[in-house]
């Protein structure tokens, strides 16, 4: 077919199955934006690339496929760029476009010319720069190939204008090869079975879940797992979700602001089923003292996060859902039972003791009490996002989740800003859910102009901001070891989040007493139009539980 | 056990992919010492070869983070013991009088170098072997007084029929 760069473009999105584009046009996209004039594929126009990255990357997490977004060259790339990063700490397909200046002009500090390949190499899987209109077809098949199998991750299209405006004989590739990329989905049996023996000779094992088992669908092997050996769970912030919280062997999250059922039951086991996870030293706390009786088993696609940061005993390189199939049919081939009922009884009784208190009546209100409400609110299926920083903590340590997807947090990167953009995402991936972001007030500034998208596309989510005027965990690390020297944390009295949500066309509403909650949650859904509720909560309300700083799991502190 | 490793990685020789490797070191927080490439038997693929320091765990992680690389083919660790390593080295020596002249042919004769390069006042030589071997002819050439070095960096193979080629697809 003989065709326009960008109409390739277009057709090649078109082919892998692409509904939505989050972005913004600009000069060097001119040509690609002319086609998509045209075009099913449906574009939501955000106020500030970052918001169009974020946007992207929430409807990939929510939907588990790529979400795509696009910028123009120079500052449109740039400010593309914490999304994208964002993205890759956190496994999410994503597959941004940019535009560039046309070939001739690369590397002449031309208008708005900047190198996004290179900025973007280390926080990209790949990236790709359009050398030739013919090749369009087969870089795109790739882009969306290599973001979305193996570890998912973001993948950036460079293209420059000349060769979204040159014409040539295009052929679209059903597949594609790629020499030097083969993921491995299938465990190497030998590692399952050494896994499976080391499970059943195991008195206090306790299964680690994280991101991967929500990225490979493997809630329901998850469950068959620890139903089957008795162990209890724990989950990590990405994957929190993928493993019922309500279920009797949840403990809930670990980590720095994890529970401490599960940060005892960590450090007192006697095996570590690790799957998809990279040990975040957010979730290890000091690694020496990590697990430290604990045999570790590491079930992970990707190879290099064995042994990175925690020694793996038994590794076991594949995919989250077929290695752990695997696993449970070697288990169930053995007939035999690990002794685990007194350790099930410990856990349960630390679970029993060590659980939270949220039924708070206190004005301002306390952030336990809103998190209740806003649970009891939502079903199962609805889908909470958070913004960064004891919002995104509280949200973490309180808010239980059943079911995988829908709870969306930046927990590698811990961007600020990119709850509400990614709940405009989700959204659009998922209408029919509610959707949430948890905010604070602090985080919410950092993406608000994207009320205006909102409001205008009708995507009508709710913005919840536990609204301190601080920047909280800063001000809260300050007050435990700055001796309280609130050094550039006092976010002051503006703005006014009601009038501010007013003013784009929101519904806006403060509340002040825990009695208001649920009515406001309920006016804030029903409002047929994007809502922010203002929380005013207890300024220096803390989030606790707490692991400081480079002490152990153990360690932690109320 | 902290010692000095060689990496070979086989890449497609695309544009950026030198600095993706390099990059990925210096992000990684990896030490290398040197670092070369050049063309293979196949078209469109090339060598890298690398030196690393760090002990067994630093170099499982260069690998493994190397091989995520898409544009990376192949990995491997030759172990030099088992391996042919050299380094080519070009060196511009001052040479102010004729018995300086025929020191510096004798050296280099001796190192089975060459002189590449003849002026009134300085001479070219070019010096191939292992890394200990270009060292030590270098400290030999100072005494007459070095203008300029330049060293490919190491480049490795193993011997006997061990290779380090691309698998089959």
């Amino acid at each position: 077919m003989r065709m326009t760069g960008a109409q390739a473009i277009v057709e090649a999105l078109r082919r892998e199955g692409v509904e939505v584009i989050f972005g913004i046009p600009g000069g060097a996209s001119i040509p690609l934006y002319d086609v998509l004039y045209d075009s099913d594929i449906r574009h939501i126009l955000t106020r500030h690339e970052q918001g169009a990255a974020h946007a992207a990357d929430g409807y990939a997490r929510a939907l588990g496929r790529a979400g795509v977004c696009s910028a123009t060259s120079g500052p449109g790339a740039t400010n593309l760029t914490t999304g994208i990063a964002t993205a890759y700490m956190d496994s999410s397909p994503v597959v941004a476009f940019t535009g560039q200046v046309a070939t001739p002009f690369i590397g002449r500090d031309a208008f708005q010319e900047t190198d996004v390949i290179g900025i973007t190499m280390p926080i990209t899987k790949h990236n790709f720069q359009i050398r030739s209109v013919a090749e369009i077809p087969e870089v795109i098949k790739k882009a969306f190939h290599i973001a979305q199998t193996g570890r998912p991750g973001p993948v950036l299209v460079d293209l420059p204008k000349d060769m979204q405006e040159g014409e040539a004989e295009v052929e679209f590739p059903e597949k594609v090869e790629i020499v030097g990329y083969k993921p491995t989905y299938e465990g190497h049996p030998r590692q399952v079975k050494a896994a499976a023996r080391a499970i059943l000779e195991a008195s206090r094992p306790v299964i680690l879940a994280g991101g991967g088992v929500i990225i490979s669908g493997a809630s329901q092997e998850l469950r068959e797992l620890a139903e089957l050996i008795m162990a209890p769970v724990v989950t990590t912030l990405m994957g929190k979700g993928s493993f019922p919280e309500s279920h009797p062997l949840a403990l809930g999250v670990l980590g720095m602001h994890g529970r401490k059922a599960a940060n005892y039951a960590v450090t007192d086991a006697d095996l570590l089923i690790a799957i998809g996870t990279r040990f975040s030293d957010r979730s290890t706390g000091m690694v020496s003292c990590f697990a430290p009786e604990a045999r570790v088993i590491h079930i992970d696609i990707d190879p290099a996060e064995i042994g990175k940061n925690v020694r793996a005993d038994i590794p076991v390189v594949g995919d989250a859902r077929r290695v752990l199939r695997q696993l449970i049919d070697v288990l169930r081939e053995m007939l035999r039972r690990a002794k685990t009922e007194q350790w099930v009884e410990k856990v349960q009784r630390w679970k029993k003791e060590f659980n939270p208190r949220m039924d708070y009546d206190d004005v301002p209100l306390k952030p336990q009490r809103i998190i209740k409400e806003i649970m009891d609110f939502l079903g199962e299926d609805d889908i909470v996002t958070t913004e960064v920083g004891q919002c995104q903590m509280w949200a973490h340590h309180y808010l239980g989740r059943t079911k995988p997807r829908t709870f969306i947090s930046s927990g590698g990167l811990g961007t600020m800003g990119f709850g509400f953009p990614a709940a405009m995402g989700a959204k659009v991936a998922r209408p029919e859910a509610k959707v949430i972001d948890i905010a604070g007030d602090g985080s919410f500034l950092m993406n608000i102009q994207e009320l205006a998208t909102v409001v205008e596309n009708e995507i009508n989510v709710v913005v919840a901001v536990f609204d301190n005027r601080y920047l909280g965990m800063v001000r809260q690390w300050q007050e435990l070891f700055y001796d309280r020297r609130y050094s550039a944390v006092g976010l002051g009295e503006t703005p006014d989040f009601v009038r501010v949500a007013q003013a784009f066309g929101a519904f806006g509403t403060a509340v002040e007493r825990p009695g208001e909650i649920r009515d406001a949650l309920r006016e804030a859904f029903d409002a047929g139009k994007p809502a922010v509720i203002d929380f005013l909560i207890d300024r220096e309300c803390n989030i606790f539980p707490m692991v400081p700083p480079g002490r152990c799991l153990k360690d932690i502190i109320e | 056990m902290e010692k000095t490793h060689y990496i070979v990685a086989l890449v497609e020789d695309r544009p950026g992919v030198m600095q993706r490797v390099s990059g990925l070191l210096r992000k990684r927080n990896f030490n290398i010492d040197s670092i070369s490439v050049g063309a293979t038997e196949i078209p469109g693929i090339s060598r890298i070869t690398m030196t690393v320091r760090g002990d067994r765990v630093v170099l499982e992680q260069v690998m493994k983070q190397l091989n995520k690389l898409i544009e990376v083919v192949k990995v491997s660790e030759l172990n030099p013991k088992e391996s042919v390593v050299r380094e080519l080295a070009l060196i511009k020596v001052s040479v102010k009088s004729a018995d300086a002249r025929a020191e510096v042919v004798q050296y280099a004769n001796i190192f089975r170098g060459r002189i590449v390069d003849v002026a009134k006042r300085s001479m070219v030589v070019e010096i191939t072997g292992d890394e200990d071997k270009v060292n030590a002819f270098i400290e030999l050439m100072r005494s007459y007084g070095i203008k300029e070095i330049a060293r490919t960096g190491k480049t490795i193979m193993a011997r006997g029929t061990k290779t380090v080629a691309v698998r089959e697809q």
